[in-house]
């Protein structure tokens, strides 16, 4: 089992023919995902690399029956891309598009939730079920199957953790990058309550940055309803307050969203919180053992 | 991004929003001017883009021309958490009955525009927020449809018994939604509003702060840029494709990603170093990049070692090596360069190092390590 995305996974590409979009689609089709259709308007008829080109979500929807949307688009068009898919009835789109405005995501938001459409970023490295499907942009390589949940706010530092987990043979069930914006899709208490009900993964690595209070709501959600064992990490505790440290969201404001705080917040929760990334493993044979 | 609160007023005016006449004024000979013209009780108020600057006695009130005068002296020139103020404002300090907090934000956990209100004006509302957070009235504004004028009544009667009162109030917080929202702003707070003796509802301060993923659609609103000295070399960078933060520290670090180069500085400090910046090249490899970032660290004085940490995901650590080694023939420097590569085609790129004289690790910690060891020789 997994969460998310797996094997049923029916994958449309908004933004195909751009330069990411494409090199993308093929780290995506090889790794075996069942990429169905792809969308650029004005450019129905192509077919790329075997698959086929729709003017429309909609189009492709109706043609393929895709069910999951992985979107490319410049950032300024995203919010638009975002809503056409959700409006095509895609179940889950995955918005890899990186410097949204927040005001788009806040408009959009309600009408999401009105479809009942789940999203994941927008400005994430997307998401990968090793051995089923990679919807993203994560090197697959590093990935193997195995039984932990593994959720972050961050790109490289996820793959860092990722393979320190695979080299000491923790494979994984689903490994979900949920982005570095302050207002995104799916968050962490949404993605733990999907780890905690699936039946193959045994313990979560949470990867959070400072900035914003999800930690903290994870660390109460955790202590409330969890009853796997959760082990953590925190970037950002010597960044200083006021400055945008890359990531939108990573931003200390007035005092509020510091490491030290979701530290405390995991430690009270009971989830142990490595001081460098090398101790995850180490943390998890732990909780594991007992 | 931020801007001035005399920008801000000039925001809140074009928006119908009542605001306290002022002056700007870059000497003291122009504060003596306005001073006299405005022919009665004023506030000198530096403009600087940091907080707390009454608290550093950046504003002072003046109940004559001498007095501002005497103000501006004090005030221009000043350095308050680092900025030095080039300007003030010279602004007509009314009579004021009741002090109000106004603020609206983006608020990450209900994904709305949140206005908040308080009766406890004029003071840090952090503050407030911490120690009486009932005292903090929160609405999330449904970005369907607005801050409706019921709403934003209802509001203001919890601040104001008089029904003529709470109207002029709920007029100025729906303006300032409509401000908010028309400039993708990230902050609008109006600290104090205040009350009048003679019923007058205005707005004596003002903050902004700017989406800087918006700025591409408010060209106004970036023409009012006014970047201080690390802000140049950080709106520099990231016309390079790079983001940096200058930090006070000597080890400087370069490394592909933003989570990464947070914990790389953390991993820093924790063996006992400090951080000279946060850097962050993104997901290429191209030597123009490394040649970009290697500058921008060179450049700070205070930088004794140098980490580059890359993980290859998508990036190959070939590729950055290759990169490194051309961006090492354009830069002569004798400061000390620790490598770190791991991930994707890691060998290889360790492989193409060994011919260069750049010392190479294969995992953060001993990287972290020994530059810190390095930086101290």
């Amino acid at each position: 089992m997994s969460i998310l995305v797996n094997k049923n996974t029916k994958l449309v590409i908004q933004g195909i023919t751009g330069r990411d979009g494409k090199f993308h689609t093929g780290k995506m089709k090889d790794y075996g995902t069942n990429i169905v259709a792809g969308v650029s308007p004005g450019k129905e008829g192509l077919v790329l690399d075997g698959i086929p080109v729709f003017n429309s979500v909609a189009g492709a929807v109706k043609a393929t029956g895709a069910n999951t949307s992985i979107i490319f688009v410049p950032a300024a068009f995203a919010a638009d891309a975002i809503l056409e898919a959700s409006e095509a009835g895609i179940e889950l789109v995955v918005a890899i598009s990186e410097g949204l405005p927040i005001q788009d995501m806040i408009r959009i938001t309600p009408i999401l939730k009105q479809n009942g459409t789940l999203l994941i970023g927008p400005n994430c490295p997307g998401l990968i079920t090793p051995g089923e499907a990679l919807v993203g942009i994560l090197p697959a390589n590093i990935f193997k199957k195995g039984n932990i949940g593994f959720i972050s706010r961050s790109g490289t530092l996820t793959y860092e953790v990722v393979n320190l987990l695979t080299e000491n043979d923790f494979g994984q069930t689903t490994c979900v990058g949920i982005g570095g914006d302050p207002v995104a899709g799916l968050y962490f208490i949404d993605l733990l309550q999907r780890f905690e009900d699936d039946p193959d993964t045994i313990a979560v690595v949470v990867i959070g940055e400072i900035g914003g209070d999800a930690e903290e709501q994870a660390a109460q959600f955790i202590a409330e309803k969890m009853t796997k064992p959760v082990v953590a990490f925190i970037a950002g505790q010597t960044a200083p307050p006021g400055k945008r440290m890359g990531h939108a969201g990573a931003i200390i404001s007035s005092g509020a969203g510091t490491a030290a705080e979701k530290i405390a917040a995991f430690n009270k929760a009971g989830v142990p919180v490595a001081k460098e990334p090398n101790e995850i493993p180490e943390l998890l044979r732990q909780k594991l053992k007992k | 991004m931020k801007i001035h609160e005399y920008q801000a007023r000039q925001l809140f005016r074009e928006y119908g929003i009542p605001v306290t006449d002022d002056v700007l004024c870059y000497t003291v000979s122009e504060v003596e001017k306005a001073a006299r013209e405005m022919n009665r009780m004023v506030v000198v108020k530096a403009q600087v883009l940091v907080g707390g600057r009454g608290k550093a006695g950046g504003v002072k009130l003046a109940k004559s021309v001498d007095d501002a005068v005497s103000a501006a002296k004090q005030i221009l020139g000043m350095d308050i958490k680092g900025c030095k103020v080039e300007k003030v404002l010279v602004a007509d300090a009314v009579n004021i009955t009741k002090e109000f907090y106004v603020g609206l934000i983006n608020d990450r956990n209900t994904k709305t525009v949140t206005l908040m209100a308080s009766a406890e004006g004029g003071v840090e509302i952090e503050e407030v927020a911490k120690d009486n957070p009932e005292k903090i009235i929160k609405f999330h504004i449904n970005p369907l449809t607005g801050l409706l004028d019921y709403q934003a009544r209802d509001i203001a009667l919890q601040l104001f018994d008089d029904i003529k009162l709470a109207q002029k109030a709920a007029s100025i917080f729906t303006k300032l939604y409509k401000l908010y929202v028309a400039t993708d702003a990230t902050i609008a707070e109006i600290n104090p509003l205040v009350l009048t003796p003679d019923n007058e509802v205005l707005a004596i301060d003002g903050k902004m702060n700017f989406d800087d993923n918006a700025l591409f659609r408010q060209p106004k609103i970036l023409a009012m840029r006014e970047p201080d000295e690390d802000e140049l070399v950080e709106i520099d960078a990231n016309s390079k494709g790079l983001s940096y933060i200058r930090l006070d520290g000597n080890i400087g670090c370069m490394v592909n990603g933003a989570g990464l180069a947070m914990a790389t500085m953390d991993m820093i400090k924790l063996y006992g170093g400090e951080p000279a910046n946060f850097l962050d090249i993104g997901g290429s490899s191209s030597p123009q990049k490394v040649i970009d970032a290697m500058n921008i660290l060179l450049n700070d004085k205070n930088v004794k070692a140098v980490m580059i940490n890359i993980f290859g995901g998508i990036t190959r650590c070939d590729d950055v090596a290759k990169g490194l080694l051309k961006a090492m023939e354009v830069i002569s420097t004798d400061i000390p360069i620790v490598v770190r590569l791991s991930g994707t085609n890691a060998a290889e790129g360790l492989e193409i190092l060994k011919h260069s004289n750049l010392p190479t690790v294969s995992s953060m910690s001993e990287a972290a390590q020994k530059a810190i060891e390095l930086s101290r020789k």
